[in-house]
């Protein structure tokens, strides 16, 4: 047995050291926003929040987040109060199919934390591995200014559970 | 004794004035009169374009480009040893850049480092190397220079200490190392392997990196090749004593300038990826008669390495996984699905008992390329890696380095492994705040 910190709870998982994140994420505590992509670390589907930073999921075993507080798009927000990069992103209509979206929102909230003010460039620079075949990249660039308005003006009471 | 004292005083009075002429004879040089910078249609289009792989040759954009900002346009801080020195704009600016600079004045620069007002410029613009470029050559760099788009942009000044920052002092310099004709030439070994040493010797320059540097910071004629350092990279050794598990070839060094990789010895990375993407775009006989000429420099191989026909069996040093039980982990959980899952590259890894990073000197390169990955390249085919500096602490990359060192490496482990770590992270991080993107092929510039 495992303890894996995640969204604030600590979740006893039967797994072995060497299995992705992911993995255990999506099949043992059934948090399915970070996806299965390309399971090589290349598309940017799986990330999640480690520590503050953005970790691709599916390339990091479990032995890596020993003792680390691991944050998935569930831990940001809920339907009923999307945290200020969910709202972000729905009033920027920014997905399509939404397969890379939650990836894509994950890294921008750790370019934001770090950086509540990025320029274009930086958020291309920092979006740089992420993949998205529906082609909103447009509005994924507007939405996460719109995110980083947004942190400013309201109280990012949501976004207590990141670490 | 006041008649000596005057005899005496005199001689020394005299020696000073000459020793100072002489001086000022070295370090002095006039100044090439100002020009209107002159109309881009007064080139000649072929001569233009011949200026632009010339330029792609001799990596000007790596130094006068800073990333996202203007083509040529200089202000990249260069750190040396001695201070940082950034950049000179070569756009045709007149006021900021090289607009007022006559043919004659660029040639000079080229061939002697020297300004158009007669200032000695910085040998780390390496025109020890650029020396040797011919005057054909020279116009046509000129001719592509002068037809970019002139930017307005002053870099910032150097920041050296006194008496480093007195420029005269550079002619000293000058008179030690600049050594014009110096470019091997022999008749027996054909046309190649000859525009080869013109072009590695001279506009490639080649050993600006993979050269150590004395005290002075000049490349060390004894060890030519034989390993250098750039920025926090190590330019691997070129000559008989280069660490690459298999032995250059002519045929392999061709096939690694032109597409960025190479099955037996992997991808290029760090500086020399933005090489790499430069040669892509030059003429393919001038990239064949660089890897010539390099493959005839390397030499024998040292005893220890095989040649491309031996196969690299994958090594299974169980000592090595059993002495450090983390670092055999982390690599077969988060490595090895890419560098042994069995695709060739560049879509999967390189067999790391074949990285020269692994068997390299010093760990940096390895620590920079696990922290960092290799970043795509906008617009272009390119073999890309994940950095993992967010999901591994200090203690798991040294027990990773440690485990790759020793199983696939088969050497001595490296020393102060930790404190490399460190510095590869300061290095990531300050790139990260620069939000600096990978090598940009939009940058190369093209008439």
């Amino acid at each position: 047995m495992t303890i894996v910190k995640v969204n604030g709870r600590d979740h006893q998982v039967d797994a072995d050291p060497d299995t992705p994140l992911l993995y255990v994420l999506r099949n043992d505590l059934a948090l399915n926003a970070a996806k299965f992509g390309c399971g090589l670390g290349q598309c940017g589907s799986c990330t999640v929040i480690v520590d503050g930073k953005a970790v691709l999921s599916c390339v990091t075993p479990l032995l890596l987040v020993e003792g680390k507080q691991v944050t998935t798009l569930e831990g940001l927000g809920t339907v009923a109060a999307p945290a200020p990069i969910q709202r972000a992103f729905m009033e920027e209509q920014a997905a399509q199919c939404g397969y890379c979206i939650a990836g894509m929102m994950m890294r921008a909230q750790a370019l934001l934390m770090r950086n509540p003010k990025p320029s274009d460039a930086q958020i291309r620079a920092e979006l740089e591995p992420h993949l998205c075949r529906c082609g909103t990249h447009m509005r994924i660039l507007r939405a996460v200014h719109r995110a980083a308005r947004l942190m400013d003006t309201a109280d990012a009471a949501s976004d207590r559970s990141v670490r | 004794m006041p008649g000596q004292l005057r005899i005496i005083t005199g001689i020394a009075a005299i020696a000073l004035v000459a020793g100072a002429a002489a001086a000022f004879a070295v370090a002095w040089r006039p100044q090439i009169a100002a020009m209107a910078p002159p109309r881009p249609d007064t080139f000649d289009p072929d001569i233009v374009k011949r200026g632009r792989d010339l330029a792609a040759i001799g990596n000007c954009n790596t130094c006068h480009t800073v990333h996202g900002d203007g083509n040529y346009a200089g202000g990249l801080p260069v750190p040396t040893p001695f201070g940082t020195i950034f950049s000179s704009n070569i756009t045709p600016d007149a006021e900021t850049g090289i607009g007022s600079w006559p043919e004659e004045a660029f040639v000079r620069a080229m061939r002697s480092g020297v300004g158009r007002d007669g200032r000695h410029l910085y040998p780390t613009f390496p025109y020890d190397h650029f020396t040797n470029v011919s005057d054909a050559d020279d116009r046509a760099l000129y001719a592509f220079l002068m037809t970019r788009q002139p930017v307005h942009a002053s870099p910032r000044a150097n920041q050296l200490t006194f008496p480093l920052n007195y420029r005269p002092l550079i002619a000293g310099w000058k008179l030690l190392y600049l050594r014009s004709g110096d470019v091997p030439s022999d008749a027996a070994k054909g046309a190649e392997w000859n525009r080869g040493a013109y072009l590695v010797e001279g506009l490639a320059h080649c050993g600006a990196c993979h050269t150590p540097r004395n005290a002075l910071g000049a490349e060390r004629v004894n060890a030519q090749f034989a390993g250098g350092d750039v920025d926090n990279w190590h330019a691997y050794a070129l000559n008989d004593t280069s660490r690459a598990p298999v032995r250059w070839t002519a045929d392999a060094l061709y096939a690694y300038l032109r597409h960025g990789w190479q099955a037996d010895h992997g991808t290029a990375r760090g500086p020399m990826a933005e090489v790499v993407g430069n040669l892509a775009t030059v003429a393919d006989s001038d990239v064949r008669a660089i890897a010539v000429y390099m493959a005839d420099v390397s030499g024998a191989p040292a005893p220890d390495r095989k040649s491309p026909t031996d196969a690299v069996a994958p090594s299974a040093a169980a000592d090595a996984t059993q002495a450090n039980a983390t670092g055999a982990a982390i690599y077969a959980a988060a490595c090895a699905s890419c560098h042994e899952g069995g695709r060739a590259l560049p879509y999967g890894g390189v067999n790391l008992a074949l990285s020269t990073a692994i068997a390299g000197p010093d760990p940096r390169n390895l620590l920079n390329i696990v922290l960092s990955g290799v970043g795509a390249v906008p617009g272009e085919r390119s073999p890309i890696m994940p950095g993992f500096a967010a999901s591994v602490d200090d203690a798991q990359m040294v027990a990773l380095a440690n485990y790759l060192r020793s199983k696939f490496g088969k050497r001595q482990l490296w020393k102060d492994v930790d404190k490399a770590v460190r510095d590869a992270r300061a290095v990531q991080a300050a790139s990260l705040a620069a939000g600096d993107a990978p090598a940009d092929s939009s940058q190369r510039g093209k008439p």
